[in-house]
């Protein structure tokens, strides 16, 4: 398996959208094939249109905020002594977190598509409630599915979607969180698909929805190679992109503009939530040794025990609380372009304590995983690496947690 | 000639539509999923048994109950071919046909599920998450053992589609007669799906075609035109009214799928 240099990631599928003739793929209902190829055919129209580009850049600009800050945290640098830490704070885009990007591109294709209701699935809240920002901004009707667990502990978000007028319907099945979510929301959409847009909240599902998320994540790198070289000069020789993993959305985009430098130059760490400490139960197919199984119409690793059910995992993140992860990711996994660990519960809290203690920003449990293997590693490395995390959440969403674990108010 | 062809040559001769039921494999347990099966067969002409998953992208509450019920008893695929077998053996046993998601089948493995289906007399199979063409190796690999791929086909297939997935069909097609999960209520007019069903047919009118979703004991009687009908949910629904009483799914199971035959016969 290798990875191509020249093409974007998300493209180097095969006809029958696999990566490496391996992951991906569109394992999907007969019914939903028309629509999937529809979107399909509508997304490669748009993507090439100058007009349509025009349009996401001015969103991205005045709705989003773009660029979002690149800064360095040299509290946190001086007191782990080694590598220097910086953040991409994409939390500080409009709703506090990277599902914007997806969300608003997702409300302008289903504009395009002629379609007045859009529905979306949701972990942590955050793509739920983007998805009823953007729907409001648009004009559009919007449902959000979500488990029944999830919306106990990101209630936060659950306010923001009501407020924004979405419908969340609360999903009891399974595990009652995002996988049971993206379930609900597919179901849904095979009987609705004529009248209604579905946006996958990660980049994961059919392939077009894998594609059409990352796209727009892609904003992310688009943005920080530029702001990386205005304040380096060039790419330094160093440098580590460190982000949590969960249906992986927020890491492609963090990593896409890199995709080409050697790996030597410019590692990618992908970090999966390693649920409680001595848990059994990690949501990390990809640190984990977890075969290749389908879920939710692609072909990816995936938790699952023998007889090919899907397992449950527990993560004190909802965001990264998810048994499978982007056929992307497993492609890049497998070509070593990018390497994978994972954090616990317990170590994300550690993290987010000490970068809050540290610095002026409030990174929530999803990158907080990605600021303990910094954490972690950085004391280990020279002065001239540069690790830059993304902080692609930001933590208000998860006061009720941070105050019960660590008697903290937000 | 394969079972299920021959199933529908019986019926066509009795000038009537071929009744397919589905219920699921191992609900509420191993001994009367198989029961349920036996109870209803002298009504039945093929039976699917739902190998049961636990992240179903097309099924709907009923059969979702239905297959939560079966894996917290603890259900295994090994389980699911004990039970051909032994129905199999019984005296008015049908084809049978085992319905699921591919994934099922991958972590079994392919070619060893397939050994197993014929070693266990499993007649067909329908895999809901994998469609044409995505599926051409896999059903050429049945076909191989003389087991039934059954292709299906949607409200929202193009015409193009259609043409080749009819094209590389084996014995049965199988019409989703709306935009619906499985159970939903008939939203599109008998009328109308009757209209695409004879659509399919005029490609080639040797496939037999039946229309599942959405059928229940009142909407049959309206679609008998067709080369078969599927009732699923509906059953599924009795089966669960049944065990939430305590009483016998067996017994309800077989009340109803007396009733459904009474009206297509």
């Amino acid at each position: 398996m290798k990875i191509r240099k020249g093409i974007p990631v998300i493209d180097q599928h095969d006809k029958n959208y696999m990566y490496g003739g391996k992951f991906g793929g569109n394992f999907i209902p007969e019914t939903l094939k028309k629509p999937v190829e529809d979107l399909t055919i509508l997304f490669e129209k748009l993507r090439k249109n100058k007009e349509f580009l025009k349009q996401r850049d001015y969103y991205f600009k005045n709705y989003v905020g773009a660029p979002t800050p690149f800064i360095k945290l040299n509290n946190l640098t001086n007191h782990l002594g080694g590598a220097q830490i910086w953040a991409k704070v994409v939390a500080e885009a409009n709703g506090g977190a990277h599902k914007i990007y997806n969300a608003t591109v997702h409300a302008l294709i289903c504009k395009k598509a002629g379609k007045k209701y859009i529905v979306g699935d949701t972990g942590a809240g955050y793509a739920g409630k983007m998805l009823s920002m953007a729907a409001k901004k648009f004009g559009l009707r919007c449902k959000i599915f979500m488990g029944a667990k999830d919306i106990e502990r990101q209630k936060p978000n659950c306010d923001a979607m009501k407020k924004n007028g979405a419908e969340i319907v609360p999903v009891h099945t399974g595990s009652k969180t995002l996988v049971d979510a993206v379930s609900e929301c597919m179901r849904y959409w095979v009987s609705n698909c004529d009248t209604t847009h579905m946006c996958v909240g990660s980049t994961v599902g059919p392939n077009i929805f894998i594609k059409i998320c990352a796209w727009s994540t892609a904003q992310i790198s688009r943005e920080l190679i530029v702001q990386v070289k205005q304040e380096f000069g060039k790419i330094p020789k160093k440098m580590k992109l460190i982000n949590c993993v969960g249906g992986g959305s927020s890491a492609l985009g963090f990593w896409n503009s890199f995709m080409d430098y050697n790996k030597n130059q410019v590692e990618m760490i992908g970090v999966e939530a390693g649920g409680p400490k001595n848990s059994k139960l990690h949501a990390a197919p990809l640190s984990t040794n977890a075969k290749v199984g389908i879920l939710h119409g692609a072909a990816q690793y995936v938790i699952q025990d023998k007889e090919g059910q899907i397992s449950n995992t527990a993560s004190i993140s909802a965001g990264l609380d998810y048994p499978g992860i982007s056929p992307v990711h497993c492609f890049l996994k497998d070509t070593k372009r990018a390497r994978y660990t994972s954090a616990t519960d317990e170590e994300a809290l550690h993290a987010h304590q000490l970068v809050t203690k540290f610095e002026n920003i409030s990174p929530s449990l999803e990158p907080s995983h990605a600021f303990a293997e910094a954490i972690k590693i950085a004391p280990k490395l020279s002065k001239d690496t540069v690790i830059i995390v993304n902080s692609c959440g930001d933590a208000k969403k998860d006061r009720d947690i941070l105050k019960k674990r660590l008697g903290k108010k937000i | 000639m394969s079972l299920i062809k021959k199933a529908f040559q019986i019926c066509k001769k009795e000038k009537r539509p071929a009744l397919l039921t589905f219920t699921v494999a191992g609900d509420n347990t191993h001994k009367n999923s198989l029961e349920i099966l036996k109870s209803i067969s002298p009504y039945v002409d093929i039976c699917e048994m739902g190998m049961p998953h636990n992240t179903p992208v097309a099924d709907g509450g009923q059969i979702q109950n239905c297959s939560h019920r079966a894996l917290k008893n603890g259900i295994k695929i090994k389980d699911i071919f004990k039970i051909t077998n032994q129905y199999k053996k019984f005296k008015f046993a049908k084809p049978i046909i085992l319905m699921g998601y591919f994934n099922t089948i991958k972590q079994f493995g392919e070619q060893n599920f397939i050994n197993q289906c014929k070693k266990n007399k499993v007649d067909g199979l329908i895999v809901v998450d994998l469609p044409w063409p995505e599926n051409k190796n896999f059903a050429a690999k049945c076909k191989k053992k003389s087991i039934n791929f059954i292709q299906l086909v949607a409200p929202t297939t193009s015409n193009e589609r259609l043409k080749k997935i009819v094209r590389d069909s084996h014995d049965m097609v199988y019409y989703i007669s709306m935009l619906s999960t499985t159970g939903g209520k008939l939203k599109v007019a008998p009328k109308k799906i009757i209209q695409n069903y004879q659509k399919i047919k005029k490609l080639n009118k040797n496939k037999n075609v039946v229309i599942g979703f959405g059928i229940t004991e009142k909407t049959i009687a309206s679609l008998k035109k067709a080369d078969g009908l599927v009732v699923g949910s509906a059953l599924c629904k009795s089966i669960t009214d049944s065990v939430n009483r305590r009483k016998k799914p067996a017994i309800a199971a077989k009340k109803m799928v007396m009733k459904l035959k009474s009206k297509i016969a």
